[in-house]
């Protein structure tokens, strides 16, 4: 009784829809950047209203190399996206690993700053207002790192079992957004917190 | 995935099916099943919220009443408020919108149904989560049991020293489980209506029930996080010994107040977009028009999403804003009433000069229109931040919430039952027992709230367990707590439509209301797939056009 086939001469000789995967990933990001915006509200309106030490000033110092790598990372994912749209699997799965590297090097970074702020000056999550703030915004933006290589790890083993090819190239590019989002609330977060909050 | 494929063989006990189709029930990706399952559980947490405020009516039933301890009350105004939000009036909108989307827009399913049956149950489960305080809340220190700090868990009554034991983890960890649930159906509901929708449905024709909800989803992703991330601070301040909100070392209870409220405001608009939604199906259909300024609603809608979002801290005029702060969210409030009332006055263009058939789901829409209006009316009053000084925090502003959420909401969602439960349940439901719930409920309803006002402006602050006789306030409280109750033997008619109509009710059709949206062009209820062939559309009411082939829509569109 589904009699709503009428067919109009001139109604939908082509008919091209946006793919889901990729809105959901976009409604994925604008949801996620209203999360981080709160946290980076937060960072910014608790700045040097700390009654304790230590102070950002005196105990931060900038992983310019660290944000070489994640920020890379972003152009060697696009690469390996695209060329696994033109099937140059082997390229891909290079490229693929060489991000999760990249990525890698970023977290060993962020743990290495945590682990020197801990021992050495002493400052963690329940140290002042400036702890509570620092460790909330860049873990969350460490977890983020953290899901996204677990997923990019993911793929890699499909990869490296021979079974990524151009047909995945679709959902490669949406996880490829992801971790793009990922990199862009770095910049927002080492600008805030290494730059301005300094 | 239908069930009536199920062979028994011959010798087996008779509760074999039974627990089949419980099993199809609880692994469902179904969309319409799902749907049926966020309006059921909503149901549920209705009666439970329900009785909650009748607790709370019963004590404020007259002075220096001993009903409920001090401590009961608190809890019963949290849960109360936790509950109708959360567990009712989001769930059920969303059942709505899961059910009804993929078929206005001939889809077969949502664009992801395993992500939908996850979100229902993430939310359901938030749900149990928040009513398993009452037995797990007390902890290891024996203080409190159910969450008794208010719904907006004020900092710093939400910390640690105020809130000992385990009522406020209860209620962090059931509204960010809950919250993440509604984010996956947003996603889901906005990539099922960019990405499914049949050929020839452009947006410009698509019902105004999917583009209404649409902009739903697009405000839950933006206005459910902030309360997510302010969850998850409170819960690094309550188990990591952060300081987000412990004023003693600096941290702000302002903060949370913007955090909540920023949620809070887009929130109220989140529940009554659906329902504006509703309003937009159910009215043309008993009026025997198409609807009056389609891109006007459309673009009304999208201006109350955008407007919405930069409201919020008129629910904090009291706490002491400077005057540039305070004059912004004053005229931004008094700003969001102009598409709300191009709304409303689309609809009764829509009415105008029409057939008007004064059915069920009609009368309840009549009922909103009059009440939203009224309720929109008393929130353009406390948008003046002067007026809000005097009333912040009485009565006054619990008639005016609730006038918008039972008056609005909840009688909207109540046309939207009558109007869609035939192509639900393949059976009408009764319009006596219909017309019994509309009157009693709108007789309750009025003599509850229209009632409240007073007190509230007699100064009667809301959150008190009793106060003192010979204020003027007694026989007020009398008259709301009975119009409490005449609401709630209304509610037991509807729940025994809704039982009895299920099994005893006419058989309905396909198009039981002359309706013109795709959904009722298929079987009720709908086969598993949907449509047994995708339709193609070419105009807004395709269901007018295949009935009307010598003047369909198409030819003015």
């Amino acid at each position: 009784m589904s009699g709503v086939t009428t067919s109009f001469p001139n109604a939908a000789t082509e008919w091209r829809l946006p793919s889901r995967g990729k809105v959901a990933m976009a409604g994925v990001i604008i949801a996620e950047s209203a999360i981080f915006t709160i946290f980076v509200v937060a960072y910014l309106f608790y700045l040097g209203k700390s009654i304790t030490g230590p102070t950002p000033s005196e105990v931060l110092e900038t992983p310019i190399f660290y944000t070489i790598c994640l920020l890379s990372s972003s152009l060697t994912i696009h690469l390996a996206a695209k060329s696994l749209v033109r099937d140059f699997t082997r390229l891909f799965l290079g490229l693929w690993l060489l991000t999760i590297a990249l990525g890698g090097l970023f977290l060993y970074g962020t743990a290495q700053e945590w682990h020197r702020l801990i021992y050495e000056r002493g400052l963690t999550i329940s140290t002042n207002l400036f702890g509570t703030t620092y460790y909330s915004l860049v873990g969350l933006h460490g977890f983020h790192v953290t899901a996204g290589l677990i997923m990019l790890v993911i793929v890699a083993l499909f990869g490296l079992g021979g079974r990524v090819g151009k047909k995945q190239s679709g959902r490669i590019e949406v996880l490829a957004m992801y971790w793009h989002f990922v990199d862009a609330v770095w910049v927002v977060v080492f600008t805030v917190v290494y730059v301005l909050g300094r | 995935m239908s069930s009536n494929v199920i062979t028994v063989s011959v010798g087996q006990t008779d509760a074999k099916p039974w627990v089949d189709e419980l099993h199809q029930w609880l692994a469902t990706v179904d969309h319409k099943r799902l749907g049926i399952l966020y309006i059921v559980s909503a149901l549920m947490f209705l009666v439970i919220g329900g009785v909650e405020a009748l607790i709370i009516r019963i004590q404020l039933m007259h002075s220096h009443n001993n009903f409920v301890s001090p401590e009961v009350f608190n809890r019963m105004f949290t849960m109360h408020g936790t509950t109708m939000i959360f567990f009712v009036a989001m769930p059920v909108l969303f059942g709505f919108a899961n059910y009804l989307v993929p078929l206005m827009i001939g889809a077969r399913d949502m664009a992801f149904p395993r992500l939908n049956a996850f979100s229902f149950w993430l939310s359901f489960l938030g749900a149990l989560l928040l009513y398993f305080s009452f037995l797990g809340g007390s902890g290891l220190y024996g203080a409190g049991n159910a969450p008794d700090v208010g719904w907006w868990s004020y900092a710093p009554l939400g910390a640690r020293a105020f809130s000992p034991g385990h009522s406020s983890d209860y209620w962090t960890l059931s509204l960010l489980v809950s919250g993440f649930g509604s984010i996956g159906t947003a996603i889901n509901i906005i990539a099922t209506i960019l990405c499914l929708r049949c050929p020839g449905m452009k947006l410009n024709r698509m019902p105004l029930f999917a583009w209404l909800n649409l902009v739903m989803a697009g405000m839950v992703l933006i206005a459910i996080t902030p309360l997510s991330a302010a969850q998850i601070m409170l819960l690094i301040d309550r188990y990591l010994g952060g300081h987000f909100f412990d004023t003693q070392a600096g941290g702000s209870a302002v903060l949370w107040m913007h955090f909540f409220w920023i949620f809070g405001h887009p929130e109220v608009y989140v529940l009554i977009i659906p329902c504006f939604a509703f309003m937009s199906e159910i009215i043309p259909v008993f009026s025997r028009k198409p609807i009056f300024g389609y891109p006007v609603m459309v673009a009304a809608t999208v201006s109350i999403a955008f407007v919405s979002m930069s409201v919020w801290a008129h629910h904090m005029f009291t706490i002491g804003m400077n005057s540039y702060a305070n004059s912004f969210f004053t005229l931004t409030t008094m700003a969001v009433g102009v598409p709300t009332g191009i709304k409303i006055f689309n609809w009764i263009g829509t009415m105008w000069g029409g057939r008007i058939q004064f059915k069920t789901p009609m009368l309840f829409s009549i009922g909103f229109l009059f009440q939203f209006l009224i309720a929109g009316l008393t929130g353009i009053m406390m948008a003046a931040s002067p007026f809000d000084w005097q009333l912040s925090l009485s009565y006054f502003v619990v008639a005016h919430f609730h006038y918008v959420i039972v008056g609005g909401i909840l009688f909207a969602l109540f046309a939207a039952f009558y109007y869609w439960y035939p192509k639900m349940t393949g059976r009408m439901l009764s319009e006596s027992f219909g017309k019994w719930h509309f009157w009693l409920f709108l007789t309750g309803f009025h003599l509850t709230f229209d009632v409240m006002h007073v007190p509230g402006i007699l100064g009667m602050p809301r959150r008190i367990y009793t106060y003192e006789a010979g204020r003027g306030w007694d026989t007020l409280n009398f008259i709301i707590s009975i119009g409490a109750f005449i609401q709630a033997v209304a509610i037991l008619v509807f729940v025994a439509n809704l039982i009895i109509s299920y099994f005893k009710g006419v058989p309905a059709d396909n198009d039981p209301w002359d309706a013109w949206t795709l959904e009722w062009s298929i079987p009720s209820p709908p086969p598993a797939y949907n449509f047994a062939t995708i339709p193609t559309v070419a105009s807004r009411r395709p269901l007018w056009d295949h009935k009307h082939p010598e003047d369909p829509d198409s030819r003015y569109e």
